[in-house]
Order: C-alpha cells, then structure tokens, then sequence
C-alpha cells in the first residue's frame, strides 16, 4: 500500500486576537525597555510569559483557529472540508499551502502542491492576457514550458481569444475572472486545495468550473476543496472532513457527512447524563441517557414531526412497575406535553434492569423554538429520578398548514390541525 | 508486473516532493531548490518590474535615464558651483553622474523593494511561493535601468573626453571591475530591503521613515562630496557605511581619483555579507507568520 499524498498529524493554530501583529514601535520599545529594567509591564502580565516560545496555552486574547486535527488522504481521493464559519477549514488550507505556519503539529504532503485560494491573485492590471496568463501561471507553480504549452487550451477556456493582448484591467470582470479560473484550472499538481472559488461566477460558468474540477479528480490527483455548496461537494467529493471549533467532529464517505452536517443545528444527538449530579429521588433506577429524533431518524424536528425518544435506564434490580414520565417545556418553564407511560400504558410490567425504552409520538403540534424536557422514574409511588432540563431540542418551521403559514412562539406555543369552511359550504344555511 | 512498476515509479516521483509543514523550522533554511524551480516566476516578475514602470507613459524607458541626469545637474549646480563642494578634481557633472550610478541603484531598489510584505499582503495571503523571489525580482528588474543608464554616462564620459581639452581622464581598465561593484550594490540593497521589508511588516510606522532613512543615508555616503574631504582621523566612522567603499570605487575606476583602501573594501564586503544573511534570517522569521497579522 502507498504512503497516504496528504498526512495531518495533531495540526494545531493559534491565533491571537487584537493586536500582537499589530504591533507598534512604541510597544516593543516598551518591551525591551522593560526587559532591560526586568520590570513586569503595567498590565502584569510577566515579560517571560509573553516570549517564552513554549508557551502555546491559553494566552489572553487568543484562540485555537485549529486543534489537534488529525487526518490522512489516499493518493486520488477527493476530499471535501466542510463546517461552518469559523470551524477552520480556511486556516486548515492555508496551512496546507504553506501561507501561514502551524503552532503545533505537522502535516507531510508528498506530491507537488497547488493551492488555489483565490481566483486571479497576482493579475497585474497593466499587462495584457497574455502575459497575466504566464505571470499568474508562475505564480501558481507552473513552468514556462508547461503554460506555452497549454496556453491555447487556457484561452479557449476561458474565452477571452480576442482580448487576449489588451491589458486586463479593461476587461470585463466576468472576463477577468475566467482567465483567472483557466489558468488555475489547468496547474497540474498532485495535490490541488480549492476554497470556494466555485462560489464565483454566473451558473453557466460555475458548471464549467465543476465539470473541470472533476477532470481534474478523474485524472486521479488528490484533491481538497472547501465549500458551502453542498451540491458541488456531493457531485466531486469521495470523502468528506467536518470541521467543527476548530477540530474534525467527523469524517467518513461524503453523503454520510454531509447528511450529517445538514442536520448540524443540534447540538447534540444522544446527551449523556451520567454525569447530572442534581438529580431528585432515591436513585433505585437511573436515567442514563436520552436522545431525540425524528420518526425517519434525522435529528431535525420541525413543526408536525413524528418524534421518537430513546431512553436509556439502568437499576440495581429488574425494574418493575415503573413510570417513565417526560415533560416538554419552552423557555418560560410552561409544560407543554407530557409523555406519560403509565397514561398510555404499553410497557411491560417488568423491564431488564439495564435497556432502553423508546416513546414514538403523532406529530408533534410545538411552534418553531426551543423545548426543554425534565425526566422523571416514579416507582410505585416513590420518585425513584428526576432531572430537570435534561436535555433540550429546537423545533424547526414545517409547511404544518400547507399554506406557508405559521404562528410564532411568541402567539402560541402549539398547533393544531384544523379546518375552517363558511356556513353555505357546510349547509347550515 | 507493468501496474506494479507504474506504481513504483510513481511513489518515487511523490517521495521527491514530500513536505513537512511544522512550526519553528530552523531560521535559516532556504530552500535553494525551490527557489530555482520558481525561476519562471522571478523571470516574469522582472518583467513585469520594468514593463509596468513605464506603461501608459510618455518617454517610457528614457526616464530611466533622464531621471538620473536631471538629479546630477541640479546637484552640479547647487553643491558644485553655489556651494563649491569639492570633487577630487573630477568635473562636477562627471562626478555626480558617476555617483548616481550606484546611488540610484540602491535608491530605487530600497523604495520599490523596502516593504515587500505591505505591498503583497493580498498576494502572499493566498498563494505560496519562495517569497524571496520577489525582492530578487526587485534588485534585478533595477539592474536593467541600471545598465541604460551606464551607457548613457560612457556616452557623455566619452563627450567629456574629446570635447573638454585637458581633463587628463580616459577611461583605464579599470572599468571592466565595474559590474563587480554593481553586483555588490545589488547585493548591498537586498540586504537592506530584506531588513527594511520584515521591519515595515511589523512596525507600520516604519513606512513613513523609510524616504527619510534612504535621504539621510544619502547624506551620510561621499554622494555629494568625496571621503576625501573627511578628515583622515574620522574616515573610519564613514567607511562603516557599506556604501563609501562602493561610491569611491565607482570613482577610483572611472577616474583614477578615490579614497579607497583596502580595510575598508574588505569591511564593505564584510557589512554586505552580514547584511544579506541576517536580512534572509529576519525575512524567512516574518514570512512564515506574517499573514496572520495582515
């Protein structure tokens, strides 16, 4: 089997906020004026804190951009990055392309590496398309030889033919921009990072790009892209990468993460409470965990969702003649549901003292919002565990009515079908 | 058999590429072999140096020439004939112009190339290449004003000499250590805007400094008048200056008049070296962060 092309082993980057780069020369002279008096500055902070090059810790005003990442690539994968604002991905690439360095950790990457970060970086206003062509090639780590060579093939994606000798800076910018695109298309590396340039562009053009893009991933080169649109990482990608705060929350094929990533807003999809220490009740049965889904298994619940609660439990003894009760509440702490199994009745009078039960609803008539779910084990008549706030879920809008319409929560805390008819129509008159 | 060998060739190709991306990397590591692989781009950057200077204007590449000339007149007036500076004997033009050679040549290589980081923020924030490559690109895109402006000084050296009887000059073979001298000031201004670049990246204020620093040591070097008129106790504090040595040398082989020894050669080339070093060292140490403060 070959070496993984792309090795990234415990990546971390810290950035710190305000103005460390920023600096003035007032502050270093400051600085080294108080080294030399080996007096701690004003603010207290010890000087030898703030040089002392091991220190990669929580500093004030700094925060990990990346933490611990830690991932392979197979020579000829295509790989997405996918997360949200702020979960990395950029600074993952930009350390991949060697723009910036990483505070810890490594990454090995064996093949030639071309990162394409930003359409048309480089274009010099005053030359023409000719020379932008080979200036911008250059740049992005091709040779001479190998742009002459191509160069026809660039000009005629790009469609640019008769402008090519006028200087860019008269172009149009959807011109500009599929020059730019062109010649960023046809580098050659083993290893390509894209962020977002699909972003750009009318759709015509898009589709080109990506109908390009997956050239390029048939060719078998490795690719990395990062994207929001999830269509185009559905069309290119094998595999896919979820960043979350800085850290890979998940990694697996591409349909399983962006499915999971879809269905992201949630915090939480299975919340252990093995470690809620302000419980109520004798403690003979325990709540171990809960999780909410819909009826198909995803973890949006909208308005009308069919919901399906998984408890776990555990005892010391077989559990027998149990309630499990939970109670759905909004912010202000007004109960709105309760799911009661001794009302339903439908569990069996004894229960392993280790398992699971599950509580399946009708569609679930809450207004978009959050919800609040206590749980409670009443055994006999004895409150065997009670946690409040156990766990919580947001309800999403839903076409409930089939109108588009949908009371607030500020109005109404549910819904409920109904149908309205005037007094001919349902001959009363 | 034959998928096997593709393989292999191919995982010999990747093993000839790997990089490792770690912090803290040694300070002084140049990647010499990446370097010569952008070749292509340090050629285009050239280009691009010189064609777009003097794009869209009139006289075009003449001011490379033109430029030079006017400043050594104004200069022959004022400090040659209203302040009556004196230059070695040599006739004040031919002294000025001479000076301007290499003077104009650092000039212009420190204020084009002084603040590398600032000027490619956008660049160099979205796309990795040896960013040395551009201050090289600076200093050599010079060169080629450089050389114009050498041939139009011969031209009027040369009309100087058959025109003015009596100046004793003529131009010995000497000359022919001048591209020596030019390689050093080449050599000299990378230093400095490779320190000047680094600097400028971190210390914001030092952009507004930086005509007046290049100004002042204009003063501080035999520009305006020879070391000659330095009394001999205090030439060593100009000789400090990695450009007297090269200002007089200039002179020396084009005139055969210039207060040059060889200690203070010898410290030229030595405050070169050491400048070009610790330059690349401060360089490499801001390029590797840098954009994280843009």
């Amino acid at each position: 089997m070959d070496k993984p092309i792309i090795e990234v082993q415990g990546l971390s980057k810290l950035y710190t906020l305000g103005s460390i780069g920023a600096t003035s020369l007032r502050e270093s002279a400051e600085m080294i004026w108080s080294k030399i008096l080996r007096r701690p500055r004003l603010n207290g902070t010890p000087l030898t804190a703030r040089f002392a090059p091991e220190q990669v810790g929580p500093v004030p005003h700094s925060f990990w951009a990346l933490r611990d990442v830690n991932f392979v690539v197979q020579p000829g994968e295509v790989i997405g990055l996918i997360g949200q604002n702020g979960a990395g991905k950029s600074t993952l690439l930009k350390i991949l392309s060697r723009i910036t360095e990483p505070t810890k950790g490594r990454a090995i990457l064996r093949g030639r590496v071309a990162s394409l970060l930003e359409v048309g970086t480089g274009f010099h206003p005053e030359l023409s398309g000719r020379d932008n062509i080979y200036l911008n090639g250059a740049i992005l780590g091709m040779k001479h030889a190998e742009i002459t060579r191509k160069f026809d093939e660039i000009v005629a994606f790009a469609e640019v033919e008769d402008f090519i000798d006028t200087p860019v800076k008269r172009y149009s910018s959807g011109m500009h921009l599929r020059l730019a695109f062109a010649v960023a298309a046809h580098l050659e590396p083993e290893i390509l990072l894209v962020d977002e340039v699909l972003a750009v562009g009318d759709a015509t053009f898009q589709k080109k790009c990506l109908g390009k893009m997956g050239d390029v991933a048939r060719q078998g080169r490795t690719v990395l892209v990062v994207s929001h649109n999830m269509a185009s990482i559905l069309s290119l990608c094998q595999r896919a990468v979820m960043l979350k705060f800085g850290t890979v929350e998940r990694m697996g094929p591409v349909q399983e993460i962006v499915h999971a990533y879809l269905e992201g807003s949630k915090p939480e999809e299975v919340v252990a409470l093995s470690d809620r220490h302000d419980r109520e009740g004798d403690g003979s049965i325990r709540y171990e965990s809960i999780a909410i889904e819909n009826a198909a298994g995803g973890s949006i619940i909208r308005t009308g969702s069919r919901c399906k609660v998984t408890i776990r439990y555990k005892s010391d003894k077989p559990v027998r003649h149990t309630r499990f009760l939970l109670t759905i509440y909004d912010l202000t702490h007004v109960s709105m549901f309760q799911l009661d199994s001794e009302a339903t009745g439908g569990l069996p009078d004894t229960l392993p003292p280790e398992g699971t039960v599950i509580c399946e609803t009708d569609g679930l008539g809450i207004t978009p919002g959050r919800c609040y779910i206590n749980l409670e084990l009443i055994r006999g008549h004895q409150l065997a565990d009670r946690i409040a706030y156990a766990a919580y879920f947001d309800v999403e809008v839903d076409d409930f009515y089939g109108t588009g319409k949908l009371p607030k929560r500020e109005w109404t805390m549910t819904v409920l079908r109904h149908r309205w008819m005037s007094g001919c129509e349902a001959g009363v008159e | 058999m034959k998928a096997e060998e593709i393989a292999a060739a191919g995982s010999v190709t990747l093993a000839a590429h790997e990089t490792i991306i770690q912090p803290n990397q040694s300070w002084l590591r140049v990647d010499w072999a990446l370097l010569w692989e952008y070749r292509d781009l340090l050629a285009l950057l050239v280009h691009r140096e010189f064609a777009s200077k003097y794009k869209q204007t009139i006289l075009g590449p003449a001011w490379f020439i033109l430029q030079p000339l006017m400043t050594s007149l104004v200069m022959t007036i004022f400090f040659g004939r209203v302040a009556k500076i004196s230059t070695d004997g040599v006739p004040a033009v031919l002294f000025y112009l001479c000076n301007q050679l290499s003077w104009n040549y650092l000039q212009q290589n420190l204020s084009t190339g002084g603040a590398i980081f600032m000027n490619n923020a956008s660049l160099f924030g979205k796309v990795y290449f040896p960013r040395l490559v551009v201050p090289i690109s600076v200093v050599l895109s010079n060169l080629f004003a450089c050389v114009l402006q050498m041939i139009s000084f011969l031209l009027i050296y040369w009309g100087f000499v058959t025109m003015v009887p009596g100046t004793g000059l003529h131009l010995s073979p000497a000359a022919l250590l001048l591209p020596l001298l030019f390689l050093m000031t080449g050599a000299l201004s990378l230093g400095v805007c490779l320190w000047m670049s680094a600097l400028t990246a971190k210390y914001r204020d030092l952009n507004q400094v930086l005509q007046l620093f290049v100004q002042l040591w204009m003063f501080a070097s035999p520009v305006i008048y020879p070391l000659s008129k330095y009394p001999v106790r205090f030439r060593w504090v100009a000789e400090i200056n990695p450009m007297t040595a090269i200002l007089e040398a200039f002179r020396l082989c084009l005139f055969g008049v210039g207060t040059l020894t060889v200690e203070s050669m010898a410290m030229s080339i030595g405050g070169t070296v050491f400048l070009l070093l610790t330059g690349m060292l401060i360089f490499q140490r801001t390029e590797r962060t840098f954009i994280d403060t843009v």
